[in-house]
């Protein structure tokens, strides 16, 4: 987790990313708004963001679950919008998605066996003793045995469902997942031994996660860098002790005051910063900066134009008008008048 | 007392035990199919099960009961009209001296044929029409739904008179006239039971590892509809049943000499002053299996969604 490691390929690219959802009635659910980042090949990029931000929104547009409103995604250099036939499947094959409930993302009716060898079965990968063997192997990568394949999902416990989920996806042999809260529905002794599975696998077969949560320890724990979300706006992306460490947007501050500290002695333990009133609905924003409702230190410019996402330090992006020149010039001139 | 024992405690007491992985790994107990498990609960149901049987016994009856005897369904004889028992007439004879016994059974076989074959046209018409409007959803699906609501606003009666007036009165005429607004109902169910399916993780899960539009039907969804189908079902045959008992006493049930329950119940019903005991035998019959299948539908429905109960 070196600060500035040299890394190369961009494995996934989002450009002004927007996915609205229409209610009826004229109403727009703008879920996700302009998000513009990119993952690196081989590393964690963490998502945070209370619920109902639209992390999981960004996921599962990324992955084509949803079909993007607007913006561009680029896995691999190449345009994930109109792919078809052979180029799709390959897209299928090369990202794949973990998913956040483990009881339900288990189809009851299927054996496990089953349940592991959909990627093969649908992509033609292997038959009869072959699949066999694969399943056989994939439950032993992730810590289970041979004798699972044949039982029915509702017979495991939650974390191991969970790890059905992840040897679902591994048996096409992704480069990318995206893994949706995959242990906020675990208990926390269970969460440990989930999340060093994933780090494990990563090691060791090279994979990049798109790791969505809402838990801020663990995320830090298993991502190089995060970003934080805030009502379908990316508002701040960084490394992660970066972020820890120098949080810039006002919103990361708060976010991160809330994370409890395991030592009842620490003096670190700073002030509390206690947010006023509620995230305000997606369906009709807050003009300007989506976050000037609630901000601690919203100037008038806040409400009149949307802060640009500008990487103020190295490798450090935020999206807040206190860090934008001709921000704080207008400001000034606002003051004046 | 508590302050002194934990005095005691060291923290060698409290090393790790070692266990092996596997060992935690493993599952206790057999492997139980979800079938196995509906199974198991529906035999623990006493009502469900004595409600099956039933059936069944009716079901062999309605086959086997006919060819006990010597007489035929529409065999009659003048020299023993309104007996009550009758030497080998074993449930006496009707106005026309036709065995009772015989045409009791057939009759019910008729009603049962008639049930099963209205409930598999809503099978037919019902089940791949709710798929595709709740799977497709948005415009197909708005359309879709429009037309049931069309279907639904006509008094189902009046279609069911009209149609059997127009239709020869057979077997299939009174099933498909049962049937032309019955699909309506289960068409609804499955819809309502894919539009749930369709956004369960396992579904996306499917979709995102690239899976056709018929194999996340087929093999991810309908599976899953099945219970809702089946208890559907269940609960399609015994109004079925009781429909074409309703027709046939309108008067608008099977031709005779052939009989259903309804057309032997309505016969009774003409006799019931004098020889009330025509009336009876049919009834019960009838009364049993709707009974028996309304126990049935209950006890597979909490058989298939054990959650329901609570």
């Amino acid at each position: 987790m070196s600060v500035a490691e040299p890394k190369v390929e961009k494995i996934l690219e989002l450009d002004q990313v927007k996915k609205h959802f229409t209610m009826g009635r004229g109403q727009v659910v703008q879920a996700v708004d302009n998000i513009s980042f990119h993952v690196y090949r081989g590393e964690t990029l963490g998502l945070v963001g209370e619920s109902g931000c639209g992390k999981s929104t960004v996921g599962r547009t990324i992955i084509r679950l949803y079909e993007a409103t607007d913006g561009e995604i680029k896995f691999k250099g190449q345009s994930t919008r109109d792919l078809k036939g052979e180029k799709l499947k390959q897209f299928n094959r090369e990202m794949q998605m973990i998913f956040q409930d483990p009881y339900a993302s288990l189809n009851p009716r299927m054996t496990v066996g089953d349940i592991i060898a959909e990627g093969l079965d649908i992509h033609k990968m292997a038959k009869g003793q072959e699949r066999r063997e694969k399943v056989i192997d994939l439950l032993k990568t992730v810590g289970l045995n041979e004798e699972h394949a044949d039982r029915f999902p509702h017979e495991f416990s939650g974390g191991q469902r969970q790890r059905i989920g992840i040897a679902r996806a591994l048996a096409v042999d992704p480069d990318f997942i995206i893994a949706d809260e995959p242990i906020s529905a675990l208990d926390v002794s269970i969460q440990a031994q989930v999340v060093n599975l994933m780090k494990k696998l990563q090691r060791e077969k090279g994979l990049t996660y798109l790791f969505i949560a809402h838990d801020l320890s663990m995320v830090k724990y298993i991502s190089d860098r995060i970003g934080v979300m805030y009502l379908g706006n990316l508002v701040e992306l960084a490394e992660s002790q970066e972020l820890y460490d120098n949080p810039l947007h006002p919103y990361t501050e708060a976010l991160l005051s809330a994370v409890p500290i395991p030592d009842p002695d620490s003096k670190e333990s700073g002030e509390r910063i206690i947010l006023k009133g509620d995230v305000p609905s997606p369906i009709d924003p807050p003009s300007g900066c989506r976050f000037r409702t609630r901000c601690p230190k919203a100037m008038d410019v806040c409400a009149q134009e949307a802060p640009k996402w500008r990487e103020v330090r190295p490798l450090h992006w935020v999206s807040c008008h206190l860090y934008q020149e001709e921000s704080l010039k207008k400001e000034e001139e606002n003051k004046a008048e | 007392m508590a302050s002194s024992s934990t005095e005691n405690l060291t923290p060698e007491m409290f090393e790790p035990v070692d266990s092996d992985v596997n060992e935690q790994e493993a599952l206790r107990g057999t492997r139980v199919s979800f079938w196995q498990d509906v199974w198991f609960r529906f035999r623990s149901n006493k009502g469900a099960l004595i409600g099956m049987l039933l059936i069944l016994a009716i079901g062999v009856m309605a086959i086997v009961g006919p060819l006990m005897n010597s007489y035929s369904y529409s065999e009659q004889d003048y020299s023993a009209t309104n007996q009550i028992f009758a030497g080998d007439h074993w449930l006496g004879t009707d106005k026309f001296g036709r065995d009772l016994w015989t045409r009791i059974w057939y009759g019910a076989g008729i009603s049962l044929i008639i049930a099963f074959l209205a409930a598999a046209i809503d099978l037919i018409i019902g089940v791949p029409y709710g798929c595709i409007s709740g799977y497709c959803g948005g415009k197909v699906d708005n359309w879709m739904q429009r037309i049931i609501e069309v279907l639904y606003g006509i008094p189902n009666l009046i279609m069911m008179i009209l149609l059997l007036i127009w239709l020869d009165r057979g077997i299939f005429a009174i099933a498909l006239a049962m049937s032309i607004t019955g699909w309506v109902a289960m068409a609804r169910i499955v819809r309502g039971q894919i539009l749930k399916a369709k956004n369960q993780e396992y579904v996306l899960a499917a979709r995102s590892l690239g899976a056709s539009h018929g194999r996340l039907l087929l093999k991810h969804m309908f599976p899953n509809v099945l219970s809702a189908v089946i208890v559907t079902i269940m609960f399609t045959i015994p109004t079925a049943i009781f429909f074409e008992a309703f027709l046939g006493f309108i008067g608008l049930g099977i031709r005779p000499p052939q009989a259903s329950l309804g057309v032997l119940i309505n016969d009774g019903f003409e006799m019931l002053r004098l020889f009330p005991y025509q009336i009876f035998y049919p009834a019960a019959v009838l009364s049993l299996l709707m009974f028996s299948f309304n126990l049935v539908g209950d006890g597979l429905r909490d058989a298939l969604d054990p959650k329901l109960r609570r």
